[in-house]
């Protein structure tokens, strides 16, 4: 257990950063091409989640607890936010039967 | 402080009022609230405001100023409200405590001297409005904008948080006063980190505030949320982000004003044609204000693009002006709609032959929109020009008033539809609450438009 902690330790600050950049453009990627709604909002999660993972990072590289505290608002947000969402998209099944996006071109001009 | 308190407390009451089915209390109790919080922020007002909270917000006059053009557009929007919502619902407690929910957060964007208060702020304010825009549940429409509002709200939170991140990195602080520090401290060794994260949050802030080319969920959410509801969205939440905006780029930004103003500067100038071209083809009134507000987005970027000391005062009047003429013309268009079921330009013809001085109103709204001289409108409009020019931003001004021809065009329709159409149509009953909101602001935009001295020099 100690070498294990020992080497994330030893994982430079970087790495991390370039890892959440790549989360965070796979996250956005999905909700720009994909037309399923609940598949938009798992990448919306993604996005928000590689910013707690860099969060975390940037928190043990500045031995500062306030981006961990910072973690657990977009942790409740991100909760309530999906717990909004999820009403929503169930109303809007009620009226369309679809998740699909291509759905919602009623407003146009 | 007390103020945030005690709105959300009485949203919370709000909704017990709701649960004891006390229909007739709620809107005098939410405006008595409203007035309550106004003294609480009257009696703030301070030349000399220290962070309060372990530094987590700042009530200096800035804030408060913002803060109260908030709850008094509010107040205003609530006055609109009385049996609006009766038929979407017979649950109508609900509506106004999202409402007071989503005003709270409002107030905390605008007072925020911590990145997480802004976050908070933003965050509280968008999904009560998610919820807002889609009141109207069997409605299609509604639905459709709710859930693009949902969609693009989170994504660009998305942005927004991913900006503050790598702030921290570079600086680890969300302090308003450390990162300032820290950008004053290093000018030409700030981390590359810190640049990223000025872009992402200006892309996420510019999704907030609707600038083009992220405003593109703004004509359709503004097209189908209720009217009352896209009152309160192009008003009060357009103010608060344009307040956080500006305090953030003011407060810690100013000294790497080279790197990010170029960005602004193309994102004002693109913003400022999408919104006026697609106007001008619009059929519907409600529409043409959707792609109005972004026009005037533009022109309230005006003011961060020229950093300055007129800055906050020229945004305070600018978003004043703005809400109260926007205020006026949904308030309108609420009315028109009832009576003939239409909300296009064709809705208004011959208006004024029936109902003068509702067709007076609409005139004041839309003159001040438009920016012609002794309305608010122009007074802000002339403030932001002339920050601008003190910065020598000379194209910058040319096509801005390229800009503000073309909207004159679009507003002048209504006008002439009310004027030169003849139509023959009943008389539009106008209610009690509607006649006090259209004539205050009617009053305060002329007023300010005569004596743009009162609040010249506020801040």
């Amino acid at each position: 257990m100690e070498t294990v902690i020992q080497n994330i330790q030893g994982v430079p600050l970087n790495h991390y950063i370039l890892f959440c950049s790549l989360i965070f453009s796979i996250g956005v990627i999905g909700v720009l091409i994909r037309r399923n709604v609940i598949i938009i909002m798992m990448s919306v999660e993604l996005m928000l989640n590689s910013v707690n993972l860099l969060l975390a990072a940037f928190s043990v590289h500045w031995g500062d607890a306030s981006g961990q505290v910072f973690v657990f608002f977009i942790m409740a947000l991100a909760a309530a936010e999906v717990a909004v969402g999820l009403a929503i998209i169930v109303m809007v099944y009620r009226n369309t039967r679809s998740v699909d996006i291509n759905a919602l071109n009623r407003l146009r001009g | 402080m007390s103020a945030i308190i005690t709105l959300s407390l009485l949203a919370i009451l709000l909704l017990y009022l709701g649960l004891f089915k006390a229909k007739a209390a709620l809107l005098p109790v939410s405006l008595l609230g409203l007035v309550a919080t106004l003294v609480m922020y009257g009696t703030d007002w301070a030349k000399d405001a220290e962070p309060r909270y372990n530094g987590m917000v700042l009530f200096d006059q800035y804030a408060v100023a913002f803060s109260i053009l908030c709850v008094g557009v509010t107040a205003l929007v609530l006055l609109l409200s009385k049996n609006y919502f009766d038929k979407a619902s017979t649950h109508v407690a609900e509506y106004y405590a999202l409402i007071l929910f989503s005003l709270t957060g409002a107030l905390l964007v605008v007072s925020f001297h911590n990145l997480a208060m802004l976050f908070i702020g933003m965050e509280i304010m968008s999904v009560a409005l998610y919820i807002l825009a889609g009141i109207r549940k069997k409605d299609f429409a509604s639905n459709e904008a709710a859930l693009k509002y949902f969609l693009m709200g989170a994504f660009s939170t998305g942005f927004l948080l991913f900006g503050i991140a790598l702030l921290y990195g570079a600086t680890g602080s969300f302090d308003l006063a450390a990162i300032k520090s820290h950008v004053v401290d290093n000018p030409h060794g700030v981390s590359p980190l810190f640049h990223g994260g000025i872009l992402l949050l200006i892309v996420g802030l510019a999704f907030k505030v609707g600038a083009a080319p992220f405003h593109f969920w703004t004509p359709d959410v503004y097209d189908g949320a209720p009217i009352l509801i896209t009152t309160f969205m192009s008003t009060v939440v357009k103010t608060a982000a344009f307040a956080g905006f500006l305090r953030l780029f003011a407060f810690c930004f100013v000294p790497l004003q080279d790197f990010w103003m170029p960005v602004l500067l193309v994102i004002t100038i693109v913003t400022l044609f999408v919104g006026n071209i697609t106007a001008i083809v619009q059929q519907s009134f409600k529409r043409m204000l959707a792609y109005s507000s972004i026009s005037h987005a533009g022109y309230m970027l005006f003011a961060i693009v020229a950093i300055g000391a007129t800055s906050a005062e020229s945004i305070l009047v600018y978003a004043g002006a703005y809400s109260l003429a926007s205020v006026v013309a949904f308030g309108s268009l609420i009315l028109v709609k009832r009576a003939t079921g239409s909300d296009h330009f064709e809705a208004f013809n011959g208006l004024a032959k029936k109902n003068p001085y509702l067709a007076l109103a609409i005139t004041v709204a839309m003159l001040s929109l438009a920016g012609i001289p002794l309305t608010a409108g122009f007074v802000g409009k002339f403030m932001m020009f002339s920050g601008v020019l003190a910065d020598y931003q000379v194209l910058l001004v040319i096509l801005a008033a390229v800009n503000a021809a073309m909207g004159i065009f679009y507003y002048f329709r209504v006008i002439v539809a009310m004027y030169f159409r003849p139509l023959d149509r009943d008389q539009i009953a106008v209610a009690g609450e509607y006649r006090v909101v259209l004539i205050v602001a009617v009053l305060i935009t002329l007023v300010l438009g005569v004596y743009p001295a009162w609040v010249a020099g506020l801040l």
